[in-house]
């Protein structure tokens, strides 16, 4: 295989929190990511996943420098992002692009559609000509599904669905390699969803690009991804190749995961009703578990689990999971 | 028993760039006991029709046609009359639990407010009565976490707040507009749960309002889908899912991503956007984005019926239906 194009080592922020007023200030740390690591190629898709407050999105954002890790190494092309001035980072961020979730708070509402696809044109090179920007442009917008003659329409005569075309429109404009989608799909209503996933990966087949794909539904990422990264509370449970994660997951968490997406069948889902998966909330962050992190929640749980942190380490498959008792639970679907 | 009878709702809002036609025509009925789910995409009508009939429009909203609940017009009552009932006989739950909660008051305030309210109970018997519906939802230590503001509940607990709130009155109707789409799968799956319970073990009615087909598949007994203002099918729960007559449904279920099934390479979906409710087409207002379109779709399509109460609102014949004669008053005017 060849060498991959981005390169996670061990990546992990901190965020301070402040208590207790003026007189009885107290920090408290928060690990939103906790080292953090993986490889990407060239024309894969790494779908990452968990509920709220696991840092997917503050791991999507620490990745292209827009959150400062406290640890750990971002290689992109083989040279380390952590350690570049600010300007140079910048340079480096035509190729590295990045979509939000909330389609319309995203995009500005004062400008057209057209000056939003083309602003990271002007910002990058200011001497283009005007009639270049207009026609790469218009490109972007067909290449997205918008019609080229909305150019000079404004983001609230756009729909959810269009406006988070917008967004992509505007991510590809300076034709990334690596591109990243924090839950950019999950404001929008079923039936565009659909739509903007099979564009996303079709966008990506044809221009080769590396993409991370953050959400907090399994079901959303399966389509579209290679392999798939399941992170609870900062750190990463399993890592696992889609089939793999979706005929038989490795960790509990997966599973529970899984088992939380409704099945749109009456009966099917009566039936799956069964036995609850995941009972009470994630704890507070500030509060960490010892040993597993997830043995609060875990229905599987031994003694050990309380104990001792589970390494996430390399199963015969080639997938990852940190759980003591991979081996001996068949979570198999 | 009928609970709720609704027959022909309109809402329209006026604003700088014309009238929109928000919902048009509704009629549906909703019996004591019964979980009615009404799916559509944004911009279907499914949360004003609600609006409308506990007087929660916007004030550029004008509603007309009529809400019967308990055989009294919602629609015809004074702010006053309406207050009475919203809250006591009808609760209503919103998408977003935060900005439904007062963030400056603990929880246990803002509970026994509404049951001394309501019920004329003391203050001790209403706290002991939040405690005990805290313990329904499933909150862990309710006599504590009571104590407690909204910022100190996670998202999914405050969904169940509210839900406990709502049902503190022991409302006939419960209604729950998009109660767990902004929550995450895991939290949605206890809500679900939740609403299972609450089904097996009261008998208050409950209208879901949700994007989301498959939220809807396990606890709800009838089916509405709205499309662009309009019924466009209904029809019991197994109708919908397993025998779906409209295209537009068909196209919902389709799009839907599966976990029980082999995934395909791509994954179905209903091309194009919604209509502008300001320039709706004339005709079927799904023509555009229907696969199964035709030359006749341009007319306004009859409304099939059938005796066990399924409609369809499509050219295609529904199997077993007929088509609705009366339907010209309650469809659009022009």
């Amino acid at each position: 295989m060849n060498k991959p194009v981005l390169r996670v080592q061990d990546l992990a922020v901190t965020f301070t929190s402040m208590t207790g007023g003026v007189f009885r200030r107290k920090q408290r740390q928060l690990r939103a990511v906790d080292g953090i690591s993986f490889e990407l190629h060239a024309g894969e898709t790494l779908g990452v996943v968990g509920e709220s407050g696991s840092g997917k999105s503050t791991l999507a954002r620490a990745i292209l420098g827009l959150i400062e890790p406290n640890r750990g190494r971002v290689q992109w092309m083989g040279e380390d992002l952590t350690g570049l001035e600010e300007e140079a980072l910048r340079q480096k961020r035509k190729q590295l692009q990045i979509v939000f979730q909330d389609p319309v708070a995203s995009l500005n509402p004062r400008m057209t559609a057209g000056d939003i696809i083309a602003e990271p044109l002007w910002t990058f090179y200011p001497n283009m000509e005007r009639l270049q920007v207009e026609e790469r442009t218009r490109g972007m917008m067909k290449m997205v599904g918008l019609l080229p003659n909305q150019i000079n329409r404004y983001p609230h005569e756009f729909s959810g669905g269009q406006c988070q075309r917008i967004g992509i429109a505007r991510s590809l404009v300076l034709n990334p390699k690596l591109l990243i989608c924090d839950e950019p799909v999950s404001a929008l209503d079923v039936s565009i969803q659909a739509q903007i996933i099979n564009l996303m990966k079709t966008l990506q087949r044809k221009l080769g690009l590396a993409l991370i794909f953050v959400a907090h539904d399994l079901s959303v990422v399966r389509h579209i991804s290679d392999r798939v990264m399941v992170m609870y509370m900062g750190q990463a449970m399993e890592v696992s190749c889609k089939t793999d994660l979706y005929r038989r997951p490795l960790h509990p968490y997966s599973n529970a995961l899984m088992k939380s997406v409704a099945i749109p069948d009456p009966k099917l889902a009566r039936a799956a009703r069964q036995e609850s998966w995941l009972t009470g909330d994630m704890p507070s962050p500030f509060q960490r578990p010892k040993g597993c992190l997830f043995h609060t929640r875990c229905p599987y749980r031994v003694k050990r689990c309380e104990a001792d942190v589970p390494a996430l380490r390399r199963m015969e498959s080639g997938d990852w999971v940190a759980c003591h008792r991979a081996e001996d639970l068949d979570l198999s679907i | 028993m009928t609970l709720l009878r609704v027959a022909g709702l309109e809402v329209r809002f006026d604003t700088p760039d014309g009238v929109v036609k928000a919902v048009n025509g509704m009629s549906f009925e909703l019996n004591e006991g019964e979980t009615l789910a009404i799916v559509g995409e944004s911009g279907s009508g499914k949360s004003q029709l609600v609006m409308a009939m506990m007087g929660l429009l916007a004030e550029n909203g004008h509603a007309s046609g009529c809400a019967e609940f308990h055989g009294k017009d919602l629609m015809q009552m004074s702010p006053r009359e309406l207050n009475s009932i919203r809250g006591r006989h009808i609760a209503m739950i919103f998408q977003d639990p935060m900005t439904s909660l007062n963030p400056f008051l603990t929880i246990e305030k803002q509970m026994i407010e509404v049951v001394m309210h309501h019920q004329g109970l003391s203050r001790d018997e209403a706290r002991a009565h939040a405690v005990e519906m805290l313990r329904a939802v499933r909150i862990p230590d309710p006599e504590e976490r009571i104590r407690q503001y909204p910022h100190e509940y996670s998202g999914g607990m405050r969904q169940r707040v509210m839900i406990a709130m709502g049902l503190l009155c022991e409302p006939e109707l419960l209604i729950a507009d998009e109660p767990s789409t902004a929550l995450d799968v895991t939290v949605q799956a206890q809500i679900t749960d939740l609403v299972a319970q609450l089904r097996k073990q009261t008998r208050m009615a409950i209208i879901l309002i949700t994007h989301d087909l498959a939220a809807v598949a396990e606890i709800s007994d009838r089916i509405i889908v709205m499309y662009a203002g309009e019924l466009v099918e209904t029809g019991n729960v197994e109708d919908i899912f397993y025998r779906p007559q409209h295209p537009y449904t068909q196209g919902l279920l389709a799009s839907v991503p599966r976990l029980d099934r082999v995934a395909d390479d791509e994954l179905q979906t209903i091309p194009g956007n919604p209509p502008n409710l300001l320039e709706l087409p004339s005709g079927c207002r799904f023509r555009d984005r229907c696969s199964r379109a035709m030359e006749q779709c341009l007319q306004r399509p009859p409304l099939w019926v059938s005796d066990d109460g399924r409609k369809s609102r499509c050219f295609l014949p529904m199997e077993g239906g007929r088509v609705e004669q009366a339907d010209a008053v309650d469809g659009e005017a022009a």
